[in-house]
């Protein structure tokens, strides 16, 4: 990107260009900010305004205070699609990060054709979750002895193994900036002063490339907690033990929740707690890369 | 933060350096690494060309004499099921182009009325903006849904007006950052030599934007071709299908579906992506590269 020599801040915005455009609001901004209502801003107010009610469709809602989140909090589906988001959420993080970390270490170390491996393992990024979901739940239960939907275990490595097929190329294009962005100085120093590839790694490297390191955690993370097709796509989130989705994620059991008529005041009330809680991590994923920017 | 380049570091040198014996091996477990990791696609592809019942009993068998129908399962899949694929493609072809029009359009427009007015209204705006991007879809599904269908949006020619809505955050965002690092001199020169804001707008700030146009581009492109849940929940499914819906009612009818069919399907919807990718993988990687600032 081109940089200007003076950066125009927005406070010397000239009257000039100021004043006419502002006269042309309906025609720069206005039509984006209709759009921006109906496809979110009245949506999401709505959303907040129905999870104190009890309905069935928009117009019979009753109000019913907190008495969704109460019951939102106390199914014990909900419940237990929390934990397990929360597992495949971890458990994918670290696989897909040490992976991915390594195989950027590893191409950015000057090895011949990088650059294609580079093209090849970024491709499953490119192909949706549904496709993608459906690639693999052929290709793993043709291999497993019984279908990913009746033994659970079998469907969260399945979830596992389909996340990292999908992400580390994706993650892997972030650590490669980063390892791009170690300094050369600092490499040289410590190869003159004796250090082997793994304390290169260890002590010059990792805390070079910190702040890929927290992007591609809180992506990884955020990425888990919200991740619906796969899920959908593996599973569906059976077996079903005592009208439990073993496999079950939040987001698909919010959109599971929706389905059956009078449960749509609970479905609205978990999606709002499913919205504090991604917004939490994005918040602290904000700060966390903020305090990083200022170190430097 | 992507400012970086995504290049091999100094190239000049690493054709000087003598390849070692750690780096041959390395390059070459590499390839073999990287044959797997395609193997799905390439398993999908040459299971394409098999009879439903050699899917069945092995996915991993190559097609032989017997198992090998050639192109048919294209030509069934087309019309398998009620409804036919190509309605689907099709659907999802002109939703994609339009909506990503739509979005590119507006949002820049929008993005430079926000920066360079800058006014409370704007500033409002802008904030919005980004604190939609944290908000998961689960949040307003139904009520989006509802909203589609109260104000008559629930059409395929009318839904990228909804995907305008919900995917303007990012690009706003996107645009606004860019606007932000160009000069005003030469906005302001349009503007002395009597250029009203559009004609300013559209034959010297838009092609300015040509970086962040691609990279807003891609994102939109690989975010409304692989949506699923928007418009399954905006669209009547039985009238309207795109590609990701097609494929998931297919899998609805497990077990009377024609699993070679469904492979020739699947890969009829990859080759539009393969092609995009290796047409623009550069700006690809830079632009998906750009959007996880979103996180």
């Amino acid at each position: 990107m081109k940089k200007g020599k003076k950066p125009s801040s927005s406070a010397v915005t000239s009257s000039l260009i100021r004043k006419p455009i502002q006269r042309q609001f309906a025609i720069f901004l206005l039509p984006t900010f209709i759009c921006f209502c109906i496809g979110f801003l009245w949506p999401f107010i709505q959303g907040i305004y129905l999870s104190l009610h009890s309905f069935t469709t928009v117009s019979n809602a009753s109000y019913v205070g907190f008495a969704n989140y109460a019951k939102a909090f106390a199914d014990a589906g909900f419940r237990r699609a929390f934990g397990y988001t929360a597992e495949v959420a971890v458990v994918s993080l670290v696989l897909i990060n040490v992976l991915a970390f390594f195989v950027a270490y590893a191409l950015t170390r000057g090895i011949r054709g990088s650059n294609v491996y580079r093209g090849v393992f970024f491709i499953p990024n490119l192909i949706g979750g549904i496709v993608l979901g459906y690639i693999w739940k052929t290709i793993i239960d043709s291999v497993l002895p019984v279908s990913m939907s009746i033994r659970a275990n079998y469907g969260f490595w399945g979830l596992i193994v389909v996340m990292c097929w999908q992400q580390v190329g994706y993650m892997m294009i972030i650590y490669i900036a980063g390892l791009n962005a170690v300094p050369e100085d600092m490499l040289e120093a410590a190869k003159i002063d004796g250090a082997n590839g793994w304390k290169t790694l260890w002590h010059i490297i990792l805390p070079n490339v910190m702040p890929s390191i927290t992007i591609c955690t809180f992506l990884s993370l955020t990425n888990g907690f919200k991740l619906y097709d796969q899920n959908l796509v593996l599973t569906n989130g059976a077996p079903v033990r005592r009208g439990v989705g073993m496999t079950e994620m939040l987001a698909l059991n919010i959109a599971k929740t929706f389905t059956t008529a009078n449960q749509r005041g609970v479905a609205q009330a978990k999606a709002v707690l499913f919205f504090i809680l991604v917004t939490t991590i994005s918040l602290i994923q904000l700060t966390a890369t903020r305090r990083k920017e200022l170190q430097q | 933060m992507m400012q970086t380049t995504l290049k091999a570091k100094k190239p000049a040198a690493k054709g000087l350096e003598k390849q070692t014996t750690g780096k041959i091996i390395t390059s070459i477990a590499f390839a073999v690494i990287s044959l797997l990791w395609i193997m799905p696609i390439v398993i999908v592809l040459y299971n394409s060309f098999k009879t439903n019942s050699a899917v069945n009993t092995n996915v991993f068998a190559l097609p032989n004499k017997e198992s090998c129908v050639g192109f048919d399962n294209y030509v069934n899949g087309m019309t398998f099921g009620n409804y036919p694929f190509y309605y689907s493609a099709g659907y999802s072809v002109y939703i994609t182009i339009v909506s990503t029009a739509l979005i590119l359009l507006c949002t820049s427009m929008a993005a430079w009325y926000v920066s360079r007015v800058n006014d409370t209204f704007s500033k409002v705006v802008y904030y919005l903006c980004i604190f939609s991007m944290v908000v998961p879809f689960q949040m307003v599904m139904y009520t989006l849904a509802n909203t589609a269908r109260t104000v008559h949006l629930d059409t395929p020619w009318t839904i990228p007006v909804i995907y305008l809505g919900f995917g303007a955050g990012l690009a706003v965002f996107m645009f606004v950052g860019f606007v932000k690092s160009i000069p005003i001199d030469i906005e302001e020169a349009a503007a002395i030599d009597g250029c009203g804001p559009l004609r300013t707008f559209f034959s010297v700030v838009f092609p300015m934007m040509k970086p962040t146009l691609i990279s807003v581009g891609v994102l939109e492109i690989m975010w409304v071709w692989n949506d699923y849940l928007l418009p399954y929940l905006v669209l009547d499914a039985t009238k309207y299908k795109t590609i990701p819906i097609h494929i998931q009612y297919l899998q609805g009818s497990y077990g009377r579906v024609d699993l070679g069919a469904t492979m020739a399907l699947i890969m009829l919807s990859l080759v539009p992506i393969i092609i995009f990718y290796l047409a623009c993988q550069k700006h690809i990687i830079k632009g998906v590269a750009a959007g996880a600032v979103k996180g």
